[in-house]
Order: C-alpha cells, then sequence, then structure tokens
C-alpha cells in the first residue's frame, strides 16, 4: 500500500466521522463543524485522485488540486453564510420559531436615515 | 510511509475529537488543529498550493468565524437536555457511517491502474499562458470560468450575509467595537504584524505564477491583516454602505467579466487570452481579484451589520 492509498482510506473514514457528527449532535454550530469534516474528507479523496495521477513531471494531476482551491473558497463562503444565519437566529429572544399570526408585533421600520 | 501513517492516525485522533468532545470551544480548536495537519497531507500529497490554502482558509478563517460564532450562540443545552438520543437511533447512525464509510474505502481501492491524469495536456500548454505554476495556469487560464463563478459566490454570500442585518441596522458597520488598548499585546502584535502580513500577502500573490502560491492564499493573508487591525481597534471595519467598499468588491469580479467579455473579440470565446497578452491579461485579472477577495473574506468574517450609522 502506497502513501496515496493509505491518505484515502484516511479520507473515508473522516466522511463516515463527520456524518455520524451531521447526524447525532443536536447543537446546529456542532453539525456545521461535522459538515466541514465531511468537506475535508471529499477535499482529501480530489488530492488522492491528484497525487496518483502524478505525470510530466509534475507531483499530481494540477486540474484536481485546482478544483480544490476553488472547493475549499466556496466551503469557507458557505460555513460564513451558515454561522451568520445562527448567530442571527440566537440573537433573538424567544423567536427560535416562526411567530404565530395576530401577535401584535410592528415590524421596526425604516432604514438608517 | 511510517510518517504518513502516523498523520493519518493524528489527523483521524483529532478528527474524532471535534465529533465526541462536550464543550463547543474545544471542538472548534481541535477542528482548527485538524485543519493544520491536513495542510501537512497537503504537502505529503505533493499539492503546495492546496496546502496553502487549507492553512489560510480552511483552518484559519474558518476557525475564527467558528470561534466568534461559539462564543456568541446562545447555549441550547437546555433544549435538548434529557433528550438523549436513543441507543436504537444511535446504532442506525454508527452502522450507516460505517457502510459510507467502507463504500468510499473499496472505491479508494478499486481506483483504475493507471490513474487517468490531465497532468499531460496542461504541461504542453503552459507556455502558452506565460505561467510557471500549472495549478494558477488551471485556476487563471483553462478553467478561468470556474473561477469567476467562484468569486461570484463569496460576493453573493457576503450579500446573504449583510441581508441578515434588521431594517434599521442596514447599510450599517459590521461587526462588535473594538476599543484599543494602547498598552495591549494585541496593538503591539497589530502594529508590529500588519505591515509584514501585507508584504508576504503580495509576495505570495506575486510568486503564485511561477511557484506555490496564487491570488486566494495572498487574498486571505491580506484579509488576516485586515481582520487584525479591526479586532485590536486600531481601525474600525467601515460601513457596509461605503461607496469604495462597495466599488472594492465588485472591481475583481467586474474586470474578470469584462476581460471575459473581451476574449470574443480577441481569441473568439468567452475567457480566451490572445497568446502573446495571456501573461498580462491574467495579471490585469488577478490583482483587482486578489484585492476584491481580501474584502470580501475579511467582511464575511466580519458578519452583518450590527450598529447603525449614526450613534
Amino acid at each position: 500500500m502506497n502513501a496515496a492509498t493509505l491518505y484515502g482510506l484516511c479520507s473515508a473514514v473522516l466522511v463516515g466521522l463527520g456524518l455520524y457528527g451531521l447526524i447525532m449532535h443536536p447543537e446546529p454550530l456542532r453539525k456545521i463543524l461535522a459538515f466541514n469534516l465531511i468537506g475535508g474528507g471529499v477535499f482529501l479523496l480530489f488530492g488522492v485522485v491528484a497525487r496518483r495521477g502524478a505525470a510530466a513531471g509534475f507531483g499530481g494531476d494540477p486540474v484536481p488540486q485546482a478544483l480544490v482551491i476553488t472547493g475549499l473558497v466556496v466551503a469557507f463562503a458557505s460555513t460564513a453564510l451558515a454561522l451568520a444565519l445562527l448567530v442571527r437566529l440566537s440573537s433573538e429572544p424567544g423567536r427560535a420559531n416562526l411567530p404565530s399570526e395576530g401577535s401584535g408585533e410592528e415590524p421596526m421600520g425604516g432604514g438608517p436615515l | 510511509m511510517v510518517f504518513d501513517a502516523g498523520l493519518a492516525v493524528l489527523v483521524l485522533g483529532v478528527a474524532a475529537w471535534t465529533i465526541v468532545a462536550r464543550d463547543t470551544f474545544a471542538a472548534v480548536v481541535g477542528f482548527i488543529a485538524y485543519g493544520l495537519l491536513l495542510a501537512l497531507v497537503w504537502v505529503r500529497l505533493a499539492a503546495p498550493d492546496v496546502a496553502l490554502t487549507e492553512a489560510a482558509i480552511g483552518s484559519g478563517l474558518t476557525g475564527v468565524l467558528l470561534l466568534g460564532a461559539s462564543t456568541r450562540v446562545r447555549r441550547t443545552k437546555n433544549l435538548t437536555a434529557g433528550k438523549e438520543p436513543a441507543a436504537a437511533l444511535r446504532l442506525a447512525a454508527i452502522g450507516l457511517c460505517v457502510m459510507v464509510s467502507a463504500a468510499i474505502a473499496v472505491l479508494v481501492l478499486l481506483l483504475p491502474e493507471p490513474a487517468p491524469t490531465l497532468a499531460a495536456p496542461v504541461a504542453a500548454n503552459l507556455a502558452a499562458t506565460g505561467l510557471g505554476n500549472p495549478v494558477t495556469a488551471v485556476l487563471m487560464a483553462y478553467r478561468a470560468i470556474d473561477t469567476l463563478l467562484e468569486v461570484v459566490v463569496l460576493l453573493l454570500a457576503l450579500l446573504g450575509v449583510w441581508s441578515l442585518a434588521p431594517d434599521r441596522l442596514w447599510g450599517g458597520v459590521p461587526g462588535l467595537h473594538y476599543r484599543a488598548d494602547p498598552d495591549g499585546i494585541l496593538t503591539f502584535d497589530a502594529q508590529l504584524l500588519v505591515p509584514i502580513g501585507i508584504l508576504v500577502g503580495i509576495h505570495i500573490f506575486w510568486v503564485g505564477s511561477v511557484a506555490p502560491g496564487g491570488e486566494f492564499q495572498g487574498a486571505t493573508i491580506l484579509a488576516a491583516m485586515w481582520i487584525l487591525t479591526t479586532l485590536s481597534g486600531l481601525v474600525d471595519t467601515p460601513s457596509v454602505s461605503r461607496r469604495w467598499l462597495r466599488l472594492l468588491l465588485i472591481a475583481g469580479p467586474a474586470v474578470f467579466v469584462a476581460i471575459g467579455l473581451a476574449g470574443f473579440a480577441m481569441a473568439g470565446a468567452f475567457l480566451a487570452y490572445p497568446i502573446e497578452h495571456a501573461k498580462l491579461l491574467i495579471l490585469i485579472i488577478e490583482v483587482p481579484v486578489t484585492l476584491s477577495i481580501a474584502a470580501m473574506l475579511a467582511l464575511l468574517v466580519a458578519g452583518p451589520p450590527e450598529r447603525s450609522l449614526h450613534r
């Protein structure tokens, strides 16, 4: 077994671990964390495929490597959006659920003047 | 091989810790360590460009975001206390995850030999781009459309974050206000590190054409310097309604699209570069895109507007 295969098996276990956390953790923040763990495993699988495609004097196939760089940035963007939603949700006291009809709450009007 | 096996065990151990740790803060710290260890794995897989990105964005910036969120999210323990998942559910989840892992492991062991690769065509056409780093060539020439869409995704995510602001704070200043402590270690750090960090960021961006590095890695370092100056309280985050800030954010995507459209006239396709000017055009795209990405990353970390303009 070479190093690429070893890391390939490692990525398989990482996806399983992350999936377990995603299913079992009740806290949303821990779910986001577990989701990123899965992402790390999937990216690592790309890296293994890239390493196996080493040719033409390169240490790995540059195409999947470039895709992983794109993927890492997109994963960061989605994590940032998910965490912002989570912080916003928890900053609303007692409003974790949709308000019932006719609760009489006036919307905060007006933008910055 | 012994080193690789040890590293793999370490990665799996830290990953398991982030899942089983009871304390959220400890789990987040575990995740940051996980990202840094993965960066080492990327070096072992001969992918230094990805290693830089993983350490900077996957571990660093994501870690800052998670740490910030973990201190601000209300404890939901009281909601979930006494709802310990049933043993049957736990067993089912373990079974499912083991099956998924086993399926991926089998696929890894059954990967075709010899492996399919695009390395040869990349090498054959590298000279036409005027670049020396094959990964940058893929990002900026062969698959430039992916990179363009990625910058747009960052911009859309930022718009999503901003739109979480309550109506009265729309157009206000993102994040909390940090008061500068003139004798504090953070102020000293910011004053000492930021000028050096900006130089390092520009260098990483510039060498990306011939060596590991590039716009995303350089932009992340620039964004980190921005975050450090605001955290130390030396400079406040600008309000999101500032015109120069909005121009900075769209400069990169706008130049990218403009040169992409000019490709129709110059070389007959979207984002095609004429061979004699390829490197120049790529540089003209990369400079504003790097600055735009740095601003987007820093503002994504800062979060939605939380202070109104008039205070």
